[in-house]
């Protein structure tokens, strides 16, 4: 008894308040928008049979043939893809010279890592735009050193978002990262070297493919949050910017159009299914490895 | 290997100042007298003043550490117990289908979530306050909770719950008498991981929060569209002073008792 009363709870509220609701956004997806509160038809009080027959794939067509969507989707995958692979060209090194630093450094360096995700992510976005703007901090050094003659454009530019994302999502990549590396034998780079690799050579056949699941595994969580992303392109990119997180958000607060929101909504759950599928497979096959 | 080189006390230099240099310079431009805020005219505390006086501010900040902690403590009961019955209780029917909405919210777009929450407080007329954002935040943090009680549970060994339970003990006496304190450590990080996503989050509880309740993420979110404000550095400063705070005195706290169970356990070891 004690134990259905201890599946029950959990089970229960995730089901009312998880998988109900996406149960609703793929109902109201099948909508079409009405001039009523709630804005869509139809709803149940219609009836059972009506309200069937009411559901179409209309919303799902209109995506398919504006090209706003499309392209709101590709250029979310082309950022996020760039921004991960960024983000694994700077939390590489860091993290590499992480799991070579003394012992007794190890400790406050994880402690530095892991301090920001603790701060705002709001206040770590913000804090960019005061540096990016045109009279802005970047800029000001810029001029100063006389590297540029006038103020650079950055703010609201495709480019400040994927230094947003950079910036926010690179502990994500770092922690797996150095967790593979430091796991990593000296000796075998040691062996690399003495059979007459150069240290280049020993850390691209050696090192790299040793850290290759932390690797994976940092670019899943890199990839899988930039994808959806809301705050970092509205603060920081400009309208030039596209990414459907955005256009989500601004279909159903701005044009209050509920069912083409909830359309894109499931689109989006169905770019990132395939992703999740494999980084779950990657975390399945390291947990046996290591098991 | 003892001995830095140079490559890799540069990429360390770099990433760190990658990391803090911003942050350092919104809380250094936070003291700044000047309105402009990119001007620096002398050093001055005006802003926190007026931050203080901004009601709208004081109001959304009472209302985000209410639903903070109300979200965190019930997250926390549910996660501990989904954890608990993700690793212990065997085979149930739909077992799966529970593993797998304890593991989606965890890679779910918030904007997603939101939306979804959204659509199902008005579909059953639940009018948008305090109370929904709770139920949105509580539902995705348990998540969180389940995750890290969950490896603690899976570490820890099963034979002293088994003790208790053959001298005696009911099921539920067992889990509040062994199975508890040992994983305790797990379930207050997991609280404290749920308040400060509560804290942070600005899409869900946009989707969640009525006009009668303004978080103070949606507040700064509304602010900063417009541009850089010194009020808004002034608030950034000391949310990131608490958190550093708080973030270090936990670490300290934390190896300050490792230490003090090892001094424990070696003197232990001399008496014996």
């Amino acid at each position: 008894m004690q134990r259905v009363i201890l599946i029950a709870i959990p089970y229960a509220w995730l089901l009312a308040l998880f998988l109900i609701p996406f149960v609703i956004v793929f109902k109201i997806s099948l909508s079409d928008i009405a001039l009523a509160i709630p804005p869509y038809t139809p709803t149940l009080d219609d009836g059972v049979g009506p309200f069937f027959r009411a559901l179409d794939f209309e919303n799902f067509a209109f995506l398919m043939s504006d090209d706003l969507y499309w392209k709101a989707y590709l250029s979310s995958l082309r950022i996020a893809v760039i921004s991960t692979l960024l983000t694994l060209l700077v939390g590489y090194p860091v993290a590499y010279a992480m799991a070579r630093a003394p012992e007794e450094w190890r400790a406050t360096l994880m402690m530095l890592v892991i301090l920001p995700f603790w701060t705002s992510f709001l206040i770590r976005v913000y804090a960019w735009m005061g540096i990016l703007s045109q009279e802005g901090f970047l800029n000001q050094f810029l001029l100063w050193t006389g590297v540029i003659g006038e103020p650079l454009t950055i703010l609201n530019t495709t480019t400040a978002v994927y230094i947003g994302i950079v910036y926010t999502y690179v502990p994500f990549m770092i922690l797996p990262i150095y967790a593979a590396l430091d796991r990593l034998d000296g000796s075998l780079i040691e062996a690399a070297e003495d059979l007459g690799c150069s240290r280049l050579q020993a850390f691209w056949l050696v090192t790299v493919p040793l850290s290759k699941n932390g690797i994976i595994a940092g670019s899943f969580l890199v990839f899988i949050p930039a994808l959806g992303e809301f705050v970092i392109p509205s603060l920081l990119g400009g309208s030039g910017t596209l990414m459907i997180g955005k256009v989500l958000w601004e279909e159903f607060f701005n044009n209050r159009d509920w069912p083409v929101a909830s359309a894109v909504a499931v689109i989006l759950l169905l770019l990132l299914i395939v992703p999740i599928i494999l980084f779950q497979r990657n975390q399945q096959r390291q947990a046996e490895a290591e098991g | 290997m003892t001995r830095l080189s140079w490559f890799n006390v540069t990429s360390l230099t770099l990433g760190f100042a990658f990391l803090y240099l911003p942050m350092v310079i919104l809380i250094i431009y936070s003291f700044n007298a000047s309105q402009l805020v990119t001007v620096w005219a002398g050093f001055s505390t005006r802003w926190y003043g007026e931050l203080l006086q901004n009601e709208a501010f004081l109001d959304a900040a009472w209302v985000t550490i209410k639903v903070a902690v109300l979200s965190s403590t019930i997250a926390t009961v549910l996660g501990t117990m989904a954890a608990y019955v993700l690793v212990r209780a065997g085979r149930f029917l739909g077992r799966t289908l529970f593993s797998g909405m304890i593991y989606a919210p965890l890679v779910m777009p918030e904007v997603i979530t939101g939306l979804s929450l959204l659509l199902l407080f008005i579909g059953i007329g639940l009018d948008r306050g305090v109370l929904t954002i709770v139920l949105a935040h509580t539902t995705f943090s348990m998540c969180y909770v389940s995750v890290v009680v969950s490896s603690r549970l899976m570490s820890f060994d099963r034979s002293l719950e088994e003790a208790a339970l053959d001298l005696g003990c009911s099921g539920f006496d067992a889990f509040r008498l062994v199975t508890l304190p040992i994983i305790a450590p797990a379930v207050i990080s997991g609280w404290l991981l749920a308040f400060t996503l509560s804290l942070d989050d600005l899409v869900i509880a946009s989707f969640a929060a009525g006009p009668s309740a303004t978080t103070l993420p949606i507040k700064i979110f509304s602010a900063v569209r417009l541009g850089v404000s010194p009020e808004i550095n002034a608030l950034s400063t000391i949310m990131i002073g608490i958190v550093t705070v708080g973030v270090i005195s936990a670490s300290l706290i934390s190896k300050h008792r490792t230490l003090r169970q090892r001094q424990e356990e070696q003197a232990a070891a001399r008496a014996a």
